[in-house]
Parts: C-alpha cells; sequence; structure tokens
C-alpha cells in the first residue's frame, strides 16, 4: 500500500533533481534541514530516527543529498524524509516534510475492529509485512 | 506528455569580448586591479583562468567536446601577501562564470578538518565539505593537515576525504589550499595526490617598498586617515627598516604598524592639545606617531607577534 504522508506524496515519486530543488527552495528560506528514516510508517509513529544532525548552515543542496545519498546506501529498504525546521519566531516549527524514499514493497496496514462497552466499536491500524 | 518545440538552433558564433563583459568577469577583474596592490604574476594567472573559463563556457555552448576544467588551486606565499583576498574574489569570479552554483568562500584550518580522537574526523571533515558545497573551501596553512612525525595522527583521514570529494564532486566545490611555500614544497611532496588534483599552482610575490607604501594609504584611507608628509617618508623608512627584521609578514606587518600609530596619535592628541580639535587634527598621523616605533631605535616592533600590542 502506497504510504501518503507530507508534501507531494500523492505525486510520483520526486526525482533527485526535483528534491534538489525542494531543497534549494528550502535553503533560500533558511530552515533547517533534518534527514530521518525508519521502518515503520505508521501515521501515529512520529519518532522517526535521525540521520546525523540537522544541518543549519548549509548554502547549497548537494551537501543535503550527499547525506540522502549516503542514508539510502545504508538503509535502502526504509523510509526517509526530508524535514525543513523554520526557526523564524512565531513559527518556529517544521515548515515542510517530505519523502525521498521508500522501500520496494511497501507494507500494509491492517484494521482491526474491537467491540468495546455496549455497543460501540474502537479501530486501530497496526503494520502488517 | 510529449514535447512539440523544436530545440532551440544551436549557437554558430560567439563573440568573446562580449562574454567577457556580460558575464560580469571584467569587473570582478577590474576591481582586483583596483583592489590590490602589485602581485602582478597573480592578477595574470587570474586574467589567464578566466579566460580559459570563458572560452570552455564558449565551447559549451557550442557544443563542442567540454570536459569540467580542475579548478583546485593552491596559493602559495609568504604571509601578509593577500591570499585569503585573493581566494575571495576568486569564488566571486568563479559565480560569476557558472563555475560555482553559490560562489560563497569557506576558510578552514587544520582544526576544522580534523577530530581529537578516532571517528571524530571523518565527520568533522564532512560538515565542512557539507557547508563548503556549491562554493569554494579555502584550506588556509594547508600543510598543518599532513604531521610525518606522527603516523597515527588523524590529519590523513581528513586528507583522504578531502582527495576523493576534490576528485569526485568536482562539479560542485573547488578548493583552495593556502600556505608558506617552502612548507608547501614539502607538504604536496609527501601527498602526490594533492599535487596532481591541483591544476592551478599561484606563487604570492613578496611587496615591494612602494608597494607597500600606497598599501598601507589605502589601508589608512578606508579609515578616514590621512599621513602628513613627513609621516609619509617617516612611513617609506619604517617600511625599509622592519622589512629587515625577522617575522615581517608584509600587510599585516604594515596593518599592525598603522594600528600602533592610531594609537599614538590618539595618546599625542590626548596629552598635547588643549582646545577643541578639528577632523583634520583628528584624522592626521603626523611624523612623530611613526618615529617613536622600536623598530627605529634598532629594536624589535611587536616582539610578541600580533595580538600584544607593543609600548612605544
Amino acid at each position: 500500500m502506497r504510504i501518503t504522508q507530507g508534501c507531494f506524496s500523492f505525486l510520483p515519486d520526486l526525482t533527485d533533481d526535483e528534491i534538489s530543488a525542494q531543497l534549494e527552495y528550502c535553503l533560500r528560506n533558511n530552515w533547517a534541514i533534518g534527514v530521518e528514516y525508519t521502518d515503520d510508517p505508521h501515521p501515529r509513529n512520529t519518532y522517526w530516527n535521525m540521520w546525523g544532525n540537522p544541518m543549519f548552515d548549509l548554502k547549497d543542496a548537494k551537501g543535503i543529498m550527499m547525506e540522502i545519498a549516503e542514508c539510502k546506501k545504508v538503509n535502502p529498504e526504509a523510509y526517509i524524509r526530508i524535514n525543513a525546521f523554520d526557526s523564524t519566531r512565531g513559527w518556529e516549527t517544521v515548515r515542510t516534510s517530505f519523502l525521498v524514499n521508500r522501500p520496494k514493497t511497501e507494507p500494509k496496514l491492517e484494521m482491526t475492529r474491537t467491540d468495546v462497552k455496549s455497543r460501540s466499536q474502537a479501530y486501530s491500524w497496526k503494520m502488517a509485512r | 506528455m510529449s514535447s512539440i518545440a523544436s530545440p532551440p538552433a544551436p549557437i554558430t558564433h560567439v563573440n568573446l569580448a562580449e562574454e567577457f563583459q556580460n558575464s560580469g568577469v571584467a569587473e570582478i577583474l577590474a576591481d582586483l586591479d583596483r583592489e590590490l596592490v602589485g602581485l602582478k604574476p597573480v592578477k595574470q594567472r587570474i586574467r589567464e583562468i578566466a579566460a580559459l573559463l570563458i572560452v570552455e563556457r564558449a565551447r559549451k555552448s557550442m557544443g563542442l567536446a567540454h570536459d569540467t576544467p580542475t579548478l583546485h588551486m593552491s596559493f602559495t606565499g609568504n604571509p601578509g601577501t593577500g591570499k585569503t583576498t585573493v581566494a575571495l574574489k576568486m569564488a566571486g569570479l568563479l559565480h560569476k562564470l557558472g563555475y560555482v552554483r553559490k560562489g560563497h568562500l569557506v576558510s578552514v584550518t587544520r582544526d576544522d578538518l580534523v577530530g581529537q580522537y578516532i571517528g571524530h574526523t571523518a565527520p568533522k571533515t564532512k560538515e565542512v565539505l557539507k557547508r563548503a558545497m556549491g562554493g569554494v573551501l579555502f584550506i588556509d596553512e594547508a600543510y598543518y593537515l599532513y604531521r610525518p612525525d606522527n603516523e597515527r595522527d588523524y590529519g590523513q583521514e581528513a586528507i583522504e576525504i578531502l582527495l576523493q570529494v576534490m576528485e569526485n564532486n568536482r562539479d560542485d566545490l573547488v578548493v583552495i589550499l593556502a600556505g608558506y611555500a617552502d612548507r608547501m614544497d614539502k607538504f604536496f611532496t609527501s601527498n602526490p595526490g594533492f599535487r596532481s588534483r591541483i591544476a592551478h599552482h599561484i606563487t604570492f610575490p613578496d611587496y615591494e617598498d612602494g608597494e607597500l607604501l600606497s598599501i598601507a594609504r589605502n589601508m589608512l584611507g578606508a579609515q578616514n586617515y590621512t599621513f602628513d608628509d613627513a609621516a609619509n617618508t617617516a612611513f617609506a623608512e619604517y617600511i625599509r627598516k622592519r622589512r629587515a627584521q625577522p617575522h615581517f609578514a608584509n600587510a599585516r606587518s604594515i596593518r599592525n604598524a598603522l594600528d600602533r600609530a592610531r594609537l599614538r596619535q590618539a595618546n599625542r592628541l590626548f596629552e598635547t592639545s588643549s582646545g577643541p580639535l578639528d577632523a583634520k587634527a583628528l584624522s592626521t598621523i603626523s611624523e612623530v606617531d611613526i618615529r617613536a616605533s622600536r623598530v627605529f631605535s634598532g629594536g624589535l616592533d611587536d616582539p610578541m607577534g600580533p595580538g600584544r600590542t607593543g609600548g612605544p
């Protein structure tokens, strides 16, 4: 099942040139860029592993592309995403976040329906491989 | 999605003079001539490099075979001969010509590249390289990277990473190594990989006395100070005497001497003036301010080097 998280996830996967262009846009806005990866794309999983420290003082997207390439090499079957953090007062938040790598076969999310009190039901999702 | 538009017609003629003007390179070279005194061989080399790059670019636009030229350089010369300043100009020049994307200069020394313990060097060097991507990496006193007396020195690791990036990321950054001539020669002999990857070896000559004097006047001019006539003569004499002494660092020595002269001038104004001073008095360095220097009494001016202000 194709995971749709972050920006551009309903589009075809971004090419390297397109990723570079997006990163250039982030750098132009002085956003700090972090690379993160995980094998568990469950929407409730907010804790992705950081690939090194966020990068604060780069001038060119090539530096980040190198990190992405390195991360892909080590974790070819992981989801890798880019977070761009805006430290401007009043924002102080992630301004954009998008996937740059996904595994060849993506895991499925399975829904479970549970009967709880009285006749109400609870739904939960879990990863299935 | 298919594109119907025909590809643009190939360019058949190129006007190099026009290209030279339009790229903004002419401006940078003129700047270089105006702002930097002397350094004739350096300016000549830079002009040659600029010419090569413009021709390369013209060839590319005509679809002739072209290869990204190797642009890594080494700047050798004595202290204070303008290596850093020229590197800064170089970054601007390469940016205007489109050989580096951003045109910023990242200036580092051994401390920024080499780590303290095992496994510390590689991330540190990579961090610097990432920052320098799209610009120029200026490694000052590059020979410190290699310490032949200690075979477990981490500098070697930094050198290996640098060499690899210099080879693989030639489109992304330009590395300029700088240092004193004799030590750089030794460094290149023990690291042949560096020598072969560097296309342009540029030697910065020492300044002549007359050039140093005009540098001094430029520096003062930039700070709204002037020499009076006697001070001018005294300073010319100062330069002659100072050159004969150890630790002479060309323009840097001049800057330090001027800083001390300003100090003495301020002191003199305090002690001698009784009444309002005009702008002229505040901005004129006179003979006594120069002559008070220890250089004239045969002593060492500023014996502890820069950073410590010597007395009169």
